[in-house]
């Protein structure tokens, strides 16, 4: 069953006029559709700046786009009035990158964690303790810490309290946006153990945003890979590891550094060239075509459509069929 | 208990300072002498005696007494109440008044903010003073008249303070967190952004307090502030003016109250400034 859709969202910033100039546009999202599906886990990748974290604060009606919309079970959410934004709210939660940036410093740990349970006015006063000390447990944390700050607690234990306030209202989606890349290495496989064991437990879907391939690889069940605030490629997960079909895609697994038994020699590697292009002036043409390694006659001119190509959604001119061209 | 470090960090630097703790120190003096008038003063501030009219500091009376009489040291114990409560009423209110001004154009900006932030520019260029003047001498002289003329003539920087931190902690990710958990405008102000704001505010505060100090006793001075009999440093040094030439004590001892009372409230309020230096929070954050 079909949960979140985005269709042709958009947002761009600073397009206001300042004195008159206008100043350039930046397209953090420049038409994106994807769906997710009730217990799957759908990832996005890119580089940073390609605007995963943008679709992830869209995607919960934390900004407004430019066009396009995000239907949650078929119906628009930014049209929401006040109370089916209120159940909307109960039903699909984020979890930031930074948890050093997403707790109240001036409120205690139980003030966090009872607070969505006090909106939603889910659980009566009495038993309010016995309730957070249970959401406490399920991710791992000790009852004894409640009554302290934030500052008292290392990146992964603050990540932890930013999942059990997500978890608080038991939501049907979550959206993680790149929960581990703020931590040490050793504490991203405890809370990316800690979300697949929510996941099997409560079936709750995940929109899992990332630039690590090889925890989507472990955790997603499909992928869009994200390039200059587009879709390029979208795929399950086996099979974009499997044969990843745009050029981009290609370069992007090649960098993921592995372990090989063996001397078998070193594996060739393509690394990106280049920086990503500013997003406020994006090339004409395929916005990937200054690095592409494979660029030919059409791709600084015409923009490539995220089409189906051998049954996958790619964008790019290498896979059409020459009449199409 | 919660064994915060920031607070910690603060007394430790706060210690350091000396001159913001003497600041401290003069205006917990100020609470005592204020609060326990009734006990500590030597006589009825009103207690008239037209035989010791006028007599210079001595034994009997260390600060020596006025035109009617009156022993002056009482008077100034009583008037350090008046001057405390006028700080700090005014303040109060200037302090609410700013906050929710503040926060209503930081949070909402757009509309909401360029109103507001163009009515602050417009009270900003009104002097204060004679606008205080010009509305006590129309609605009259009275302890909360002036409380509250202080209070809505003073509230503009409060505001802009406050509009400021709005604007810096309203993008934090703790905020956006808040709003995902459907939390309501209102709570997300109050209970997420306000008290994060609050150290400015709190230094602002107590810098106001010596400002509406000086303005209560400028219009008392004046003759329209605190009315005689009512006991106020503004009001003795009016005393003094005219008994200038022959009884300097009633010039002299008011002028020093006022001068070390707002001294005491600026070196605390810089004091606790310094001591919260914003960047603190970042070196403590990991």
């Amino acid at each position: 069953m079909e949960l979140l859709r985005v269709e042709s969202l958009t947002k761009y910033f600073g397009a206001k006029k300042i004195f008159g100039a206008r100043q350039g546009t930046l397209k953090a999202v420049d038409g994106i559709d994807f769906s997710i599906h009730k217990d799957k886990v759908m990832a996005l990748v890119g580089e940073s700046g390609c605007g995963k974290s943008t679709v992830a604060r869209l995607a919960l009606n934390l900004i407004k786009p430019t066009s396009g919309t995000v239907l949650f079970r078929g119906r628009n959410i930014f049209g929401f009035n006040r109370t089916e934004m209120k159940a909307f709210r109960k039903s699909v939660q984020i979890i930031f990158q930074d948890p050093f940036a997403s707790l109240n410093p001036r409120r205690t740990i139980y003030a966090t964690i009872s607070e969505p349970l006090v909106i939603h006015n889910l659980v009566p006063r009495s038993s309010m303790r016995d309730v957070v000390v249970d959401i406490f447990g399920r991710v791992g944390l000790a009852a004894d810490i409640m009554n302290r700050y934030p500052h008292e607690f290392s990146g992964g234990q603050r990540q932890r309290i930013c999942i059990a306030r997500a978890l608080a209202v038991s939501p049907e989606l979550i959206v993680a946006d790149e929960p581990l890349s703020a931590l040490d290495v050793s504490i991203q496989a405890q809370i990316l153990n800690l979300l697949q064991e929510l996941k099997e437990q409560t079936k709750i879907s995940f929109l899992f945003i990332s630039h690590d391939l090889r925890v989507v690889k472990y955790f997603s069940d499909a992928v869009g890979v994200m390039y200059l605030g587009r879709i390029v490629e979208y795929a399950k997960t086996d099979e974009l590891f499997e044969t990843p079909l745009h050029p981009y895609t290609e370069i992007l697994l090649a960098c993921v550094p592995e372990i090989r038994a063996g001397g078998e020699g070193t594996p060739q590697r393509t690394a990106l060239k280049g920086e990503v292009p500013s997003p406020i002036n994006i090339p004409a043409g395929c916005p990937f075509h200054p690095r592409c390694p494979k660029r030919f006659e059409p791709c600084d001119k015409i923009i490539p459509l995220l089409q189906e190509q051998k049954g996958r959604l790619v964008s790019c001119h290498l896979l059409k069929q020459p009449e199409q061209l | 208990m919660n064994g915060s470090s920031l607070r910690n960090v603060f007394w430790r630097r706060f210690k350091k300072n000396r001159l913001a703790v003497a600041g401290g120190v003069i205006v917990l003096v100020l609470f005592f002498v204020a609060i326990f008038a009734p006990l500590i003063s030597p006589y009825d501030p009103n207690d008239i005696d037209r035989k010791h009219v006028l007599e210079a500091p001595g034994i009997k009376h260390p600060f020596g007494t006025d035109d009617l009489g009156r022993d002056i040291l009482s008077r100034m114990i009583w008037g350090a109440r008046i001057s405390l409560s006028v700080g700090f009423v005014a303040v109060g209110i200037a302090t609410i008044i700013g906050m929710i001004a503040g926060a209503l154009a930081g949070y909402y900006g757009g509309w909401a903010d360029r109103i507001i932030m163009r009515f602050i520019d417009i009270m900003l260029t009104i002097p204060t003073f004679f606008l205080i003047l010009a509305v006590i001498a129309f609605i009259g002289a009275g302890i909360w008249n002036i409380m509250i003329v202080i209070g809505i003539t003073s509230w503009m920087g409060v505001a802009r303070l406050v509009r400021a931190e709005f604007l810096s902690i309203k993008q934090r990710e703790y905020v956006l967190a808040a709003r995902a958990v459907g939390a309501s405008d209102f709570r997300i102000i109050f209970r997420h952004i306000m008290i994060n704001s609050m150290s400015p505010v709190l230094v602002s505060a107590i810098l106001g307090i010596a400002g509406a100090v000086l303005v209560e006793s400028a219009l008392s001075f004046l003759g329209i502030g605190i009315q005689p009999p009512t006991p106020s440093w503004g009001n003795i040094l009016t005393l003094g003016k005219d008994n200038i030439e022959i009884a300097w004590w009633l010039s002299v001892y008011p002028g020093l109250a006022i001068l070390i009372t707002v001294l005491g409230y600026n070196l605390l309020g810089e004091g606790i400034r310094d001591s919260i230096d914003p960047r603190l929070w970042d070196t403590e954050r990991r």
